[in-house]
């Protein structure tokens, strides 16, 4: 077991844990570590290889792996430590207030930090076809919209061909898109609400100006096909989102993309014992985005959803100015 | 042409206990699979229950069995590894008018030899478990029932057969049996046997020996040389797996009485911890329809609310259907039962049929059954290098500080983790591609290490398991399947064809307002 000590402890690489960890630099803090579970920092923009990022806080469109090349530079600039392809599987509090992040990766092997701050910044997940409880066959071809937009974006390769997709949401839009241009047939975009949850300008840009038809008040009711895809039943539904009996329609597809909605990551958070929000998803906080256990702060998707990845990076940099003010007044 | 004395069809559970047993002998024994791998029919959609022995009508095969299977289950997990806990069940009755039933219950169980039955007062069920409906009037407790991971006793008695000499083919799907008579075997005592020859796609397995354990398949298999006819209805149950949040609702299995309402929806914890409802009843006509439904998946919830208030259908994290084998009998006064036998006018083809609930708990009791039968018409010298133990893929979600520790410094591999939700790492998927009996699809590594079986479902995990089984089984990643030939998960490269390929597709206006180019 490799022991080290620390004074920020950032779970999460990506946009939060980048900013959050330079701004607590720039605010003075020497020993501030980033652990990341995946191979290279930037988190889920290295695959939103669309534009759209950044207006706010560069002021110039930016893809996704642009926007975090700009922290990645900035964090190599400032000499921040941090670690890839580990992965935290526990934080605790101890008795004098001070935090143990148990981590492991192939190089230390179990790692155990003393720290005392910790800024979490895992990110969210997508909600998967279980979770929505979608009835019908088990086949492959039924991916949620991020895994997609990875074998796309950063493998190169198709998870289909003849593509629906169930959600509106903003990466369902994109991905809608980028299936197509990458050689793909998309049948449709199916939303359960009323309304598209996704912006206004990916609506325009992803569907509109592919034709693809977006319908609202619609769900898949039932999944068909053996061992991969080979259609969807779409429904109407009312305004309770329950189906309308009669108004069923078939598509053959051999892919079902899901693209709807996304889950705060905090098992982490709640094996802490901290206190959850039910709306959010997210921990519970103050103004100065600490949780309900002293010293560990929470910015990002992991907190809650955010729209926009320049909010994100604005209340992540907040997070790390609390952090070093936390150690300041605890120092004293 | 390939020859062996004992060919078993069917690589669930029972023909893999089967395997185990019949490998304790000097037996040169193939296992035919039609899918990609074991454990993969009804084996591997149930309810994980190891039945105390109540259910079944005394005097039938599915009694003596299910006891005899129940004993030996606790002592099979510690030899082979795998999960099992004796966690208890109940049957839970609703209404006075069902207390003759949950009594009858109570005397089969005496009869069927089920140790430690007791019938309890409301009051004594809520101490043991808060959860359950305050609606209740009685219930039937057997302290020896126990929950299992099905797949994890089929893959460790598959594994354990291995070691131990078994041959497995599997997508080696049996089209066709030749019986070849008469044949006088050499082997003593000298009896007429026949010789099957056991047709695969053009490939020819030959032995005097050919078990059935085809599942829901059975009586096509048992039907392709058998003049007496048998008949197997597919009958499916769905199932809503619950988020381990609440898989400490209830610590025992909970049963309801069978009544007027209908058979029942059990509630479980699973051995990982979380908890599983279901399943529902219904005779289909497809065998391959694992289908979940809205219907199924509502009364299943319904249904499992009636014994525990709290249940909450936001907590599924997965639903499923499967299929149990459901042997029909021409005759319905016919107590339904379990067909183990050599068919009639056939020596040496043996009939593991109908293996419905509670086939899972029965499953090491049918392997001694029909390693008994086997016996009695083609002996065999007992091995003397049996090896009786397998040990499983070790578990860094389960493992203590100082085993993660060991494992690491063994591997490095086990400090990768690749599966968050469920801590999986890419040791656990290397040992679990590389043992014998190995994953070889998606599927198969979720089955052995549980990457992807839990909240997220896979999201994450899916494309690193996948780039894991591409390197190591030395194969594109396009060639990687969820489960077998037909359920590849990618399609192509980026671009291998026109933007929207499909031929309906036709960009009308270019992005900006442009007039579009046509074709």
């Amino acid at each position: 077991m490799s022991k080290r000590t620390e004074d920020i402890v950032i779970i999460g690489g990506g946009p939060a844990g980048l900013a959050a960890a330079l701004s607590a630099r720039k605010a003075g803090c020497e020993k501030v570590l980033i652990l990341e579970r995946d191979r290279e920092l930037g988190g889920i923009l290295n695959q939103c290889i669309h534009n759209g990022f950044g207006l706010h806080t560069f002021k110039e469109e930016l893809t996704g792996p642009e926007y975090a090349e700009r922290y990645i530079d900035m964090a190599e600039e400032a000499k921040i430590p941090y670690m890839l392809n580990t992965m935290v599987t526990n934080i605790s509090l101890r008795s004098d207030g001070r935090k143990k992040v148990t981590a492991m990766n192939k190089e230390d092997g179990l790692l155990e930090i003393e720290t005392e701050t910790v800024i979490l910044a895992m990110g969210c997940r997508e909600r998967s076809r279980g979770a929505l409880n979608i009835p019908g066959s088990r086949p492959a071809g039924i991916y949620s919209a991020g895994t997609a937009q990875y074998y796309v974006n950063i493998r190169g390769r198709m998870p289909g061909k003849n593509v629906v997709i169930l959600g509106s949401g903003d990466i369902g839009l994109i991905m809608a898109r980028r299936m197509v241009l990458e050689g793909a047939k998309v049948q449709c975009v199916a939303e359960l609400r009323p309304q598209s949850g996704g912006l206004k300008r990916n609506i325009v840009q992803c569907l509109d100006d592919f034709n693809i038809p977006l319908y609202l008040n619609t769900t898949v009711a039932q999944i068909h096909g053996r061992d991969r895809v080979e259609g969807v039943t779409l429904t109407k539904v009312d305004d309770n989102g329950k189906p309308i009996p009669g108004s069923e329609w078939e598509v053959p597809c051999d892919t079902l993309l899901l693209s709807c909605g996304l889950i705060p990551e905090n098992e982490l958070t709640r094996g802490l014992g901290a206190d959850m929000d039910g709306k959010t998803g997210g921990p519970v906080v103050g103004e100065n985005l600490e949780c309900s256990i002293p010293g560990v702060f929470a910015c990002g998707n992991v907190l809650h959803v955010h729209e926009l990845v320049d909010h994100v990076s604005a209340e992540a940099e907040k997070a790390g100015n609390y952090a070093v003010e936390y150690i300041r007044q605890k120092r004293g | 042409m390939k020859d062996y004395d004992v060919i078993i069809i069917g690589a669930g559970v029972s023909g893999c206990a089967i395997a185990r047993e019949l490998a304790k002998g000097k037996l040169r024994i193939a296992v035919l699979e039609a899918k990609s791998d074991v454990c993969e029919g009804t084996s591997k959609a149930n309810s994980g229950i190891v039945h105390a022995g109540y259910d079944a009508v005394p005097g039938t095969l599915k009694a003596k069995l299910n006891v005899r299977g129940n004993e030996m289950m606790e002592e099979l997990s510690k030899k082979l590894d795998f999960p099992f806990r004796r966690n208890g069940s109940l049957v839970l009755c609703f209404e006075e008018d069902g207390m003759p039933g949950l009594e009858e219950l109570y005397r089969r169980g005496i009869e069927n030899g089920v140790k430690e039955l007791k019938l309890l007062s409301p009051e004594e069920v809520w101490a043991m478990e808060p959860a359950i409906s305050r609606n209740i009037v009685r219930a039937l407790y057997a302290p020896t029932g126990g929950i299992v991971c099905p797949f994890g006793l089929n893959i460790a008695l598959a594994e354990n057969a291995a070691e131990n000499g078994v041959e497995f083919y599997r997508d080696h799907k049996v089209t066709a049996i030749v019986e070849q008579r008469p044949v006088w075997t050499e082997k003593p005592p000298a009896k007429e046997g026949r010789m099957y020859q056991v047709q695969v796609d053009g490939e020819i397995f030959e032995a005097p020996i050919v078990i059935n354990a085809a599942g829901v398949y059975a009586d096509e298999i048992h039907n392709m040389i058998c003049e007496e006819k048998i008949r197997i209805v597919p009958r499916r149950g769905e199932y809503r797996l619950m988020d381990k949040n609440c898989g400490d609702l209830v610590n025992s299995t909970i049963f309801q009485q069978p009544s007027k309402m209908g058979k029942g929806i059990l509630v479980t914890p699973t051995v990982h911890g979380n908890l599983l409802v279901g399943p529902t009843a219904e005779d289909i006509p497809d065998k391959q329809d694992v289908d979940t439904t809205a219907e199924g998946l509502a009364k299943v919830l319904n249904l499992g609310s009636n014994s525990v208030d709290a249940l909450d259908g936001r907590q599924t994290i997965t639903s499923f259907a499967g299929l149990r084998a459901h042997l029909v009998h021409e005759d319905p006064a016919e107590k339904s039962d379990f067909l183990i036998e050599e068919a009639a006018g056939h020596p040496g083809f043996i009939d593991v049929a109908g293996i419905e609930s509670p086939g899972l708990t029965s499953a090491p009791a049918i392997g001694e059954y029909v390693a008994q039968i086997v016996e009695n018409i083609y002996p065999a010298e007992r091995k003397a290098d049996f090896v009786d133990t397998r040990k499983g893929i070790p578990s860094m979600a389960l493992a203590t500080e100082e085993e993660r520790e060991a494992l690491i410094r063994e591997n490095p591999a086990f400090a990768n983790v690749i599966c968050r939700c469920e801590l999986v790492t890419e040791g656990e998927i290397l040992s679990a591609i590389h043992r014998l009996v190995g994953a070889t699809t998606l599927d198969g590594v979720k089955r052995r290490t549980r990457a992807g079986m839990g909240r997220c479902q896979a999201g994450f995990c899916s494309p690193k398991t996948l780039e894991i089984l591409s390197r190591e089984l030395h194969l594109d990643p396009a060639q990687i399947t969820k489960e077998g030939t037909g359920s590849e998960i990618l399609t192509g490269k980026n671009k291998d064809t026109a933007p929207g390929e499909g031929g309906t597709w036709k960009r009308t206006q270019e992005p900006g307002g442009k007039e579009a180019l046509h074709e």
